[in-house]
């Protein structure tokens, strides 16, 4: 007799077994076509199932997708990539030391919101999950500044009422994060519907982990988009891990976040996340695209979350120690560092130059956040400010409950 | 000088002043455009201002309202129309973890100049998924601006004071209703977003009450006028922020107070404004505050099971002669 039996996806390995990564289906570089902007969905679905790659294994930039950029340009992108890299890095080592509480690293996805950043303006809208902090990077905000939200200091940007790593910057042109997922992703289309009803040509873009793809806004939000054609760029950072389950849990086996897209009829790339240049040109095609009018595009940014989901996991308990070392898409600031090296723009001793300087550069920074206050040691956030902008002006009742503290604090 | 039209004209009236008043408005919510709204209220509108200022959405509530919330960040001044309470449940998050809470998050630098308006409350035979009272619900949380239009001049005057607001505003309208009757007067136009009325005056007893509930206060409040008992009635209109200066400045006249709520008894509206009537006015209070809800169970369908869920005037008029003691 035949019967049901329902299926549980299972990883490629598991702690203690051996990585085996086949499963990613990679294309060669070069290989995949680079489509006229306002080519028809249905014309190339293929790139949903493809991966858009530039760098070869000689670290040459190869084929159609190609942005040749000027060195000098690939140079601040790679500084870019060194900088978060440096500040994830402290910042991990200040969690573990007890300074700060929480911290969630970008380590070997640092060319998704770097690059991407890049290739958009500074008048789109970002609308970021927890690991884009390459954003604020690229965009010039001080570190100083994102130390002191984690720091929840008397600089901090959101005055003490979001958890490390919510940042957000209006100036910057950059949403807040959410910690219930994927709700940024209609936002973002709502932004864009807007961009386009009032004749600017400015776009939205917005990430969520191929995890986060399961929610049920995920689904709105690339219906509305493809719908109403709305100028944004929704991309999903496949990292393979949503804490401890793989990304086969999200619906990802044998098919590809990207391929949601021709789903919905929205384009869909397939992009190789650790390839800087590819990630570039992605971004540029998918924006130009969305200026134009011709529709909005789903990108699946394939990497590799090298480090722990947060301060709060380990990752060892769910898969192998050596899963990384055997990841074949390498490490996105070695990849370019490797091909700007064989154009004759950079070396081994520049590299460690910068990497020092970058270091410094982020001891400094922290010197300077922790005197505004740390976790422990005042200055300290006013109590008061608690009762500000729950509504932009102040309510009456808000007043009663704000005084009534002001004087519990003055008994004690 | 005054004209008389119904509830759903009002809102009507409303919606098209705020669309030509302001590019930026547009409305935007299942089937508001050839269709003119799931109660008709925005009919008419596609035809005078296009599909772009009336915009028909997919089914999806959080997509709506997660991209009016962006729209709104975007400059827009979007109002989405949820079709009923109920519906509303399925965008939760965005309303309460992100329209809520972004400006404080933000630390005041992002606001959303939202307003969602929907449907709400029974006595239209829609039955347990579909009659909700979920506006005292909502006022629990900060953030928020609740108002709830009972009248003719608030339905027409209330969604442009929402339009003002710097905050997000959800505007309940009792879809019992829609077809109601009245005259627009000269207040509609000076309708704020705050503050309770006075919607009948008397000395013996405080009846305070909401939306569609008001005019069964009101009712009520007719037949014990006829045994001598003047009640006064007020209308909430707005339960986030309650109004406390008025219902004490009753209570300091009337001594006595009946919470009327067509929400569910336990941990709702009447029991915050009994707690607040009892915390700032208890030795003003000659009498226990006492209260009238729906009953504690999901809303029935047939006609006769709805009505006997809910408040009635006769239900609330004699809980009103228990307290001022002229029990039948």
């Amino acid at each position: 007799m035949r019967r049901s039996r329902l299926h549980t996806p299972k990883p490629h390995a598991r702690p203690g077994e051996t990585p085996d990564f086949s499963y990613l289906e990679l294309s060669p570089a070069g290989v995949a076509p680079r489509p006229d902007i306002n080519v028809r969905v249905r014309d190339i679905n293929g790139l949903a199932y493809e991966l858009i790659r530039v760098l070869d294994d000689e670290h040459r930039a190869v084929g159609p997708w190609n942005p040749h950029l000027d060195p000098s340009e690939l140079q601040v992108g790679l500084r870019h990539m060194m900088l978060t890299r440096a500040f994830d890095d402290r910042m991990q080592r200040m969690q573990r030391s007890g300074k700060i509480s929480f911290y969630m690293r970008s380590l070997g996805e640092e060319a998704v919101a770097v690059a991407q950043c890049m290739a958009l303006r500074p008048t789109d809208m970002l609308f970021p999950a927890y690991r884009q902090q390459g954003l604020y990077v690229v965009r010039g905000r001080p570190l100083v500044d994102l130390m002191c939200q984690l720091l929840s200091n008397t600089r901090d940007m959101c005055k003490g009422r979001q958890l490390p790593v919510m940042y957000h910057w209006r100036e910057g042109n950059i949403f807040s994060i959410s910690g219930n997922l994927t709700t940024q992703f209609p936002q973002a289309v709502g932004w864009a519907m807007a961009a386009a009803i009032k004749g600017q040509d400015d776009i939205a873009a917005s990430w969520i982990g191929e995890g986060s793809s399961a929610e049920a806004d995920f689904h709105h939000a690339m219906l509305f988009a493809s719908v109403y054609r709305a100028p944004v760029i929704l991309n999903v950072v496949n990292n393979q891990w949503a804490i401890s389950t793989f990304q086969g849990f999200a619906g990802g086996e044998h098919r590809s976040f990207a391929a949601r897209g021709p789903g919905f009829g929205m384009a869909g790339l397939r992009v190789d996340g650790n390839d800087f240049l590819a990630v570039y040109a992605a971004t540029q095609w998918a924006a130009e695209r969305a200026r134009m009018g011709a529709g909005a595009t789903i990108m699946e940014l394939v990497t590799y979350r090298a480090a722990a989901h947060s301060t709060s996991d380990d990752p060892s308990r769910y898969r192998p120690k050596d899963d990384y070392d055997r990841w074949p898409l390498g490490d996105p600031v070695e990849r370019l560092k490797n091909h700007l090296i064989a154009i004759g723009e950079w070396s081994e001793d520049r590299h460690a130059a910068l990497a020092a300087e970058l270091d410094e550069h982020v001891t400094q920074s922290w010197r300077q956040a922790v005197t505004y206050g740390t976790l422990t040691e005042p200055p300290r956030l006013d109590p008061h400010l608690m009762f500000a902008d729950v509504f932009k002006h102040m309510p009456e009742h808000l007043k009663k409950q704000e005084a009534q503290l002001h004087a519990e604090l003055a008994g004690e | 000088m005054s004209t008389r039209i119904t509830y759903r004209e009002a809102v009507r009236e409303a919606l098209r002043e705020a669309l030509a008043a302001d590019p930026r408005v547009f409305l935007m919510g299942e089937d508001v455009g050839r269709y003119g709204g799931c109660f008709a209220v925005s009919k008419g509108l596609l035809e005078e201002f296009g599909e772009e200022r009336i915009r028909d959405t997919p089914l999806a509530e959080s997509g709506f309202v997660g991209a009016g919330i962006g729209a709104a960040l975007g400059g827009m001044r979007p109002i989405v129309e949820i079709m009923t309470g109920n519906f509303s449940l399925l965008a939760l998050d965005q309303i309460i973890n992100t329209a809520a809470t972004l400006c404080h998050m933000s630390g005041g630098q992002f606001h959303v100049p939202l307003v969602i308006r929907m449907g709400t409350g029974a006595g239209r035979q829609l039955a347990a998924q579909h009659s909700h009272s979920f506006e005292g619900w909502y006022a629990h949380v900060p953030g928020i601006r609740i108002a709830v239009p009972a009248t003719i001049d608030d339905a027409r005057g209330m969604l442009r004071a929402a339009l003002a607001s710097p905050d997000p505003v959800l505007i309940f309208e009792p879809i019992s209703l829609y077809n109601m009757e009245g005259e627009v007067t000269e207040a509609a136009s000076a309708v704020r977003l705050e503050g309770a009325a006075i919607r009948r005056p008397g000395r013996d007893l405080s009846v305070i009450t909401s939306g569609a509930s008001l005019w069964k206060c009101l009712e009520a409040a007719d037949a014990l006028a006829s045994e001598g008992v003047e009640a006064e009635v007020i209308d909430l209109r707005m339960l986030r922020p309650l109004d406390d200066a008025m219902l004490l400045e009753s209570l300091a006249r009337t001594h006595r107070a009946l919470v009327v709520d067509e929400g569910w008894r336990s941990v709702g509206l009447a029991a915050e404004v009994g707690m607040r009537l009892v915390e700032q006015g208890f030795y003003e209070l000659d009498a226990p505050v006492a209260r009238v809800c729906t009953a504690e169970v999901p809303i029935p369908y047939p006609r006769h099971l709805e009505e006997a869920a809910l408040p009635s005037a006769p239900v609330i008029a004699e809980a009103a002669r228990r307290l001022v003691g002229h029990a039948k």
